[in-house]
């Protein structure tokens, strides 16, 4: 069966999603050391290793995201993060820094290594220099590649591949954007965090809901409209005589229909996004995606569609694994 | 879980845009395009009128008692709120005679009950019907998803609300335990939640998994 | 430790068309800066159109007493595209890696730049790419001053010369999908080249009318264009060694000879700086990464 990896922002999204069918659970340090470093969200130490024990006793596994890019002057916080997932349990750590992967292969050898989405490695030559140079067991691939170009890439490594079938779509590749960070300071690779809630600001304007971040109008929606985050790429905008959803519609993934094809490309792994939602959104999301998984072992169709409401602006995209998205 | 199975049941009208990689889903029910929010359960008129007269001050000495006791059973919540644990937010129930404020208080909160627009000054308001904010405390419906169709909204510190929300889901309340009644009431009145649960659609206790699926 | 810094212009991110691109570089080879990149960064199927003015343009450069690289592609995906890129490693000219990918077809022992669109954040990473033989790393250009100067450090241990995005729009993200193609309806394998006609990236506003990002195929960029003219003295004295500057359509010779008097203390940096807002597009500059609350902030006056 296809291992199903999902998310936890805190230890009862964690105990829910290993309750509803998750293989595997990925979540983080309460700090700017992983990629959703939200208020309120992530793990203490304590947390951390009492979410371990409880996972292994259910046989699941977890991992641990230090998937933000360290700061100079402020390495060692990302050094400990390492020792102490190593120290509790971790079944592996997800990382995308060279110099992190560096450090971890070299004074962590025996803790498993995945590669972030965060690396964006999107070709054989990315995934093979990882592994060689670091030991990276697996890839989590970027939202950038076809179904056909997964299997190709599969065709050509050693390494495992997990891949998003739900939630959360990233249009640009992953840890090479500073969309966010130019319109507020704050970016994923050095924050953990994009379009950061801080600097979000709501109106009510002649019976719009307007969001502006750091400043810049992202969308208005009418009062009939599905509303959407404030995240930069989905926003509304206007280019010469066009207004639209330049980058992105609001929208966010669903592959469930894909799951057998991308069996079929060799990928080891499902993973849904989603550490910053709640406990509701992870046991519905899980138990559907397990129900997915289980069918596809046994080679019946696939359920479809049944999550759409969990999804932002209520509406899923297959993405980048349809190759007309780009 | 009742509005979801219902939803489930609804006819879903697929939508393929003319790029092909886009669907949007809508229910046949709705013209909006969100399911949820046509059958999002709202307290009956005739009891809405019927709070109008409730004396604020006994109200609010009420909720503020059960505010203490969230914080005393539920101590991380505080941990896990950070920064934010000494925010304050107006809950609007929109089918409620008054609004709530929600003063954290750094770990001694307090809750009063409000006549609407009669204050300011909050860090963060969040509007929505009482049924959105038992739901997302109890772990029934997704807070974002009830962002996303209308049924929440949200002013001010964004960030001290997703603060709350998380602090909140993660401490697994339930309104019946918070009560702090004796063993004989608690049942008793379990029992009356559970019926009343059933009647209005209204999720008054916490949410219970239906299906261990232990990998 | 008075380094004087010098200028390197980066690959240029726009698509110009052959001639355009040749009288660029011709230009070029008198404008006072030290080194030259060369070469398609965003987007692979731009490149027959423009393959032929590289070699000429590295001769040109060679010529005229620059140091010269070829850059990689900022995301190499396809088959054609990772051969492209191996096939840089035997060109005879120093490759800039903009992918990490790149780095799997390294020959052993051949030195490289890094280019800005590589994470390089930290020091660990900074020194695992010297042990591999970078010589120069364009730090990328959200970085904050305390993130500059802490790598300038490591990097005159390391032997390895920092430069900072001192002038052009930033490149802020990349995609698989083409925005230019997206805005025409189109989908990317059908694109027409039409990032074409946009020969500085074309304006994405917000629903308000602020200028805000730029669409230039699968790249956006920022609107404004970064300067790092008012904050000379201070990337100075913190040891970085060169200004990257990135082509633009209009005014650019006069733009590297305005830096190359700033670095050489014939003009006032803020003088300069206001000199400026003629010569890019809308009048727009920012330098908020280094010293401001966000990247679209500017230091000095609109």
């Amino acid at each position: 069966m296809m291992e199903l990896v999902c998310p936890a922002g805190t230890p009862a999204a964690l105990r829910t999603a290993v309750k509803a069918g998750a293989h595997t659970i990925y979540c983080g340090f309460a700090d700017e050391t992983n990629a959703r470093n939200f208020p309120g969200l992530n793990f203490s130490r304590k947390e951390l290793g009492e979410a371990i024990i409880f996972a292994h006793g259910h046989g699941a596994k977890v991992l641990v995201a230090i998937n933000t890019f360290p700061r100079a002057g402020g390495e060692e916080v990302w050094h400990r993060a390492i020792a102490d997932a190593a120290a509790l349990g971790a079944d592996a750590v997800i990382l995308a820094d060279l110099g992190l992967l560096a450090y971890t292969a070299e004074h962590h050898p025996q803790l498993r290594r995945h590669l972030s989405v965060q690396a964006a490695a999107a070709n054989p030559d990315a995934i093979n220099f990882y592994a060689e140079s670091f030991g990276v067991r697996r890839v989590v691939l970027p939202r950038v590649l076809t179904v056909a170009e997964i299997r190709a890439i599969n065709a050509e490594i050693d390494v495992e591949t997990e891949v998003f079938v739900f939630g959360g779509l990233c249009v640009m590749a992953e840890g090479r954007c500073s969309l966010s960070s130019y319109a507020t300071g704050r970016s994923p690779n050095m924050n953990g965090v994009c379009s950061p809630a801080s600097h979000v600001a709501y109106s009510q304007e002649s019976g719009d809901l307007v969001a502006r971040l750091g400043g810049f109008t992202i969308h208005r929606t009418a009062k009939d409209q599905s509303a959407p985050y404030p995240t930069l790429c989905k926003g509304c905008f206007t280019s010469r005589d066009q207004t639209g959803h330049v980058f992105e519609d609001p929208t966010s993934l669903d592959a469930t229909r894909l799951i057998p094809e991308l069996a079929k490309a060799g990928v080891t792994a499902l993973k849904i996004e989603g550490r910053q939602r709640s406990r509701s959104y992870v046991e519905k999301v899980v138990r559907a995606f397990r129900a997915a998984v289980e069918a596809e072992a046994q080679g019946q169709p696939m359920p479809d569609g049944i999550l759409a409401t969990l999804s932002e602006g209520q509406a899923v995209t297959t993405g980048a694994y349809a190759k007309v998205w780009r | 879980m009742q509005r979801v199975y219902q939803w489930q049941q609804a006819e879903l009208l697929t939508f393929v845009n003319h790029r092909g990689d886009l669907t949007v889903y809508s229910s046949t029910q709705s013209q909006r395009g969100d399911a949820m929010s046509d059958e999002l359960p709202v307290i009956p008129k005739a009891l809405q009128t019927a709070m109008r007269p409730l004396p604020l001050g006994p109200v609010s000495i009420l909720l503020t008692r059960l505010a203490r006791r969230v914080a005393v059973r539920h101590p991380d919540l505080f941990g896990r709120l950070g920064d934010y644990a000494g925010a304050c937010f107006e809950l609007d129930m929109m089918d409620q005679p008054f609004v709530l404020v929600l003063d954290l208080g750094n770990g001694a909160p307090t809750m009063r009950a409000r006549r609407r627009n009669a204050i300011r000054g909050a860090d963060a308001t969040i509007r929505g019907p009482v049924a959105g904010f038992l739901g997302m405390m109890h772990g029934t419906w997704d807070g974002d998803a009830l962002f996303f169709s209308r049924d929440l909204m949200v002013e001010g510190d964004t960030s001290a609300v997703l603060a709350l929300r998380n602090a909140i889901d993660d401490a697994e309340l339930d309104l019946v335990e918070e009560l702090g009644l004796g063993e004989t009431s608690r049942a008793l009145v379990r029992r009356a939640f559970g019926v009343a649960e059933r009647m209005t659609g209204l999720p008054l206790n916490r949410h219970q998994m239906t299906m261990d699926f232990y990998s | 430790m008075e380094q004087k810094m010098d200028l390197t212009v980066g690959a240029n991110p726009f698509f110009w068309d052959l001639e355009t691109t040749r009288g660029f570089y011709e230009k070029l080879a008198k404008a006072p800066v030290a080194r030259v990149v060369i070469g398609e960064l965003v987007c692979s199927k731009r490149l027959p159109f423009v393959a032929n003015a590289f070699p000429e343009a590295v001769e040109t450069m060679m010529a005229a007493g620059k140091d010269v690289a070829l850059t990689t592609l900022a995301l190499v995906t396809l088959k054609r595209e990772r051969k492209q890129t191996a096939d840089l490693f035997d060109a005879g000219v120093t490759v800039e890696i903009n992918d990490l990918s790149a780095l799997q077809h390294l020959p052993d022992g051949q030195g490289f730049w890094v280019g800005p669109l590589v994470n390089v954040y930290n020091e660990g990473t900074l020194r695992w790419l010297a042990d591999k033989g970078a010589q120069r790393i364009c730090l990328p250009p959200e970085l904050p001053i305390d993130s500059v100067q802490r790598l300038a450090e490591v990097g005159r241990e390391s032997g390895v010369a920092i430069e900072v995005w001192g002038h052009g729009r930033a490149p802020l993200a990349i995609s698989a999908r083409c925005y230019h193609a997206r805005l025409h309806d189109r989908i990317k394998d059908n694109c027409q080249f039409v990032c074409g006609e946009d020969p500085d990236g074309r304006d994405v506003d917000t629903l308000d009318a602020q200028k805000f990002l730029v669409a230039n195929g699968v790249q956006t960029l920022s609107h404004a264009t970064m300067s790092m003219a008012r904050q000379y003295d201070l990337l100075r004295d913190v040891g970085v060694s060169a200004l990257r500057l990135s082509p633009q359509s209009r005014h650019f010779g006069e733009i590297c000879e305005g830096y190359a008097r700033v670095l050489d203390g014939r003009e006032d940096k803020d003088a300069f700086a206001k000199a400026l807002l003629a010569l890019v597009p809308d009048g727009a500059l920012a330098d908020g990464f280094l010293t401001g609350e966000c990247g679209a902030d500017w230091s000095g006056a609109a």
